[in-house]
């Protein structure tokens, strides 16, 4: 019998008592370290209006042709420029950010497929080192690319001199002439200080959560739907894209989406390799530089960004769930 | 093992996992112990002997270890309290758990240094209460009116002090110990408690004989997460810590200051304290599975 269904009757003052106070230290416990500060973040982001909230985004430069005092137009020149570093931060995460999740998504599936799928040696240890991430510092993270990658680092003398075409000066210059349509006005050198060191960093700090959420789902669902489909006919390609893919593709949109915020959000390892420069800022940079410029209502109107992302996350993360708990009902009730 | 494979694609998404794993992981670590393979023993050794990086180590373990054990106590209420009790805004609070899982550590650390900050809602708590009861006190025309200053010591002004950093450190753990024992409480046989009840057990003699031994190991792999997460992190506090050297400094900001520092020999100092670190964390890691192992000795 569920313990909750006792009826009140049946229950000692002693126990309401201690069932009383125990629910109010979790209430208390959870609002003072969950509730509060995510309430704080977007009161604080809103605390100069929705007026303020826009204008740290997109404060507009001072007017052309029109007279008004210098400290004035000195003020709307700096709001400005600020609102145009804080656009090139969220740009820059979302490049980022976007690749790095489309790295690991493709990874945790390939995995996922061969862990969940199969039966082969060492698939405690495979699955040991998907995790390892987990485990490491996100400055240890930053650190190990810099000592690779570095002026002084293990493959230092050809990362240096690496030259790419920068991804935010790609222009369409057509065909004529060229093979390829895309080309770059700019060139990056070298990988740590650049944005590849930080999708690297990134890659490295976001690793196992694509993988996590998808392997125990595979793992459970066994290859008894694949084996139905193969002898059915079906190619390999198609066995996925019709019979796993739908089997999965609640788990594979939250591994997903929980990768996405990490990413955007990730702070140690990218400001590690990231050499402080504006040019390079993602948002969590961003927001440390305008909070240590004491820009308190701008800094949390950049992290506002992320929180409701992360309260996305839990919202998909609740779905999962209560899709997961009726689809066991189901089962349960068809098995006797 | 099957000598033939039904399902295609072993070989694919095997050698792509594979191919991926390394390079995106393993021979990044391999850096790692390379270059602190090139250093010597005594300069290694002088390195994380210094008394400053000696501090920023207790800092860093003790402030996690402090935080894992609030998280332990309140944690494990908290499992008990979601998976027993039904009262309204339940499923609300279980799934808010997640929310330091999924909020960026950046973002923790700005929030929750405003809120100790003097300013913040909770540094200036005291003052707020005072204000709140007296502007009732004037509504209702009584004469009487508290003194703010006897509310000094409601205000939480723990920005930039060491009680700041286990906070926060509390908030980036929170969800280890409650995910890890809600499970095993939920599976645990109501039955095996009314037979204790049955036979005169009290409540307390219930759950440290009964219900203590199911959960230990689930609960002790929440704490050593909850841990290794925090001794790492680096994001969410030094928003909040001091970082005074010697005093109020993280260990892996110590990596950083040695990293971009200007001093000689920066990168080998920063290397050091870094395979500290990592082996830390691997240790725990080590401890965790053999608690897991440990715990399904019946099973097999």
């Amino acid at each position: 019998m569920n313990p909750s269904r006792v009826r009140h009757s049946e229950i000692s003052a002693l126990a309401r008592i201690a069932r009383g106070s125990l629910t109010l230290i979790t209430a208390a416990f959870i609002g003072l370290f969950v509730l509060l500060p995510l309430i704080n973040v977007f009161a604080q982001a809103f605390s100069k209006g929705v007026g303020g909230y826009v204008h740290t985004f997109f404060a507009a430069p001072p007017p052309h042709g029109v007279r008004m005092p210098i400290h004035q137009k000195l003020q709307m020149l700096r709001a400005a420029s600020e609102a145009r570093r804080t656009r090139s931060a969220i740009a820059m995460t979302l490049v980022v950010g976007t690749t790095t999740v489309a790295f690991n998504a493709v990874f945790g599936i390939a995995a996922a497929w061969a862990i969940g799928k199969f039966r082969f040696r060492g698939k405690t240890l495979l699955i040991s080192l998907i995790d390892l991430p987990f485990s490491v510092s996100p400055v240890v993270a930053g650190l190990i690319f810099v000592l690779l990658f570095g002026r002084e680092g293990v493959l230092g003398a050809w990362a240096t001199h690496l030259i790419w075409p920068d991804p935010f000066s790609i222009y369409w210059r057509g065909f004529s002439g060229h093979w390829w349509p895309l080309g770059a006005s700019q060139q990056l050198e070298g990988i740590i200080f650049t944005p590849l060191g930080i999708v690297l960093s990134t890659i490295f700090v976001t690793f196992p959560f694509v993988a996590r959420a998808l392997i125990p789902l595979m793992e459970s669902q066994g290859i008894e739907e694949e084996q139905a489909a193969l002898s059915l006919g079906a190619s390999g390609w198609q066995t996925f894209r019709r019979v796993t893919l739908p089997n999965i593709r609640w788990a594979l949109l939250y591994g997903i989406v929980l990768c996405t915020c990490r990413a955007y959000g990730e702070f140690g390892a990218v400001s590690v390799v990231s050499g402080n420069t504006d040019a390079n800022d993602t948002i969590p940079l961003r927001v440390e530089k305008l909070w240590q410029g004491y820009d308190t209502q701008a800094a949390f109107a950049l992290a506002s960004l992320l929180a409701s992302l992360a309260l996305i996350t839990l919202l998909i993360k609740a779905t999962v769930d209560w899709r997961r708990a009726r689809m066991s009902r189901i089962s349960e009730s068809v098995t006797p | 093992m099957p000598t033939r494979r039904v399902i295609p694609g072993f070989g694919l998404s095997m050698g792509y996992t594979l191919t991926y794993l390394s390079m995106m992981v393993l021979i990044p670590l391999a850096a790692l112990i390379l270059k602190s393979a090139q250093l010597r023993w005594s300069e290694f050794w002088s390195t994380i002997s210094d008394p400053i990086v000696i501090s920023a180590y207790k800092l860093s373990f003790g402030a996690s270890l402090l935080a894992a054990a609030i998280n332990g106590v309140f944690g494990l209420i908290a499992a008990w309290v979601l998976v027993r009790y039904q009262f309204l805004g339940r499923r609300c609070l279980d799934a808010i758990v997640d929310f330091p899982f999924a909020l960026p550590t950046a973002v923790a650390g700005l929030t929750f240094s405003n809120l100790y900050s003097p300013r913040g809602w909770m540094g200036s708590f005291g003052n707020r209460l005072a204000d709140g009861c007296n502007f009732l006190l004037g509504r209702f025309h009584f004469a009487f009116q508290f003194n703010p200053a006897r509310f000094a010591s409601l205000n939480f002004q723990l920005a930039n002090t060491n009680a700041g950093i286990v906070v926060v450190l509390v908030f980036v753990g929170l969800p280890f110990v409650i995910r890890l024992v809600q499970p095993v409480l939920q599976e645990l046989d109501v039955e095996l408690e009314q037979a204790a009840a049955s036979l005169g057990a009290g409540p307390f003699t219930t759950f440290r004989r009964v219900i203590f031994p199911e959960i230990f190991p689930a609960w002790l792999a929440g704490l050593a997460l909850a841990f290794a997460r925090s001794v790492g992190e680096y994001g969410s506090v030094i928003f909040i810590a001091g970082n005074i050297p010697g005093k109020s400094q993280i260990a892996p900001q110590k990596i950083i200051d040695f990293l971009y520092g200007f001093e000689n020999g920066g990168s080998a100092k920063a290397t050091a304290i870094g395979v500290v670190l990592l082996a830390a964390s691997l240790t725990v890691l080590v401890l965790i599975n053999a608690i897991q192992w440990w715990s399904r000795r019946y099973e097999r």
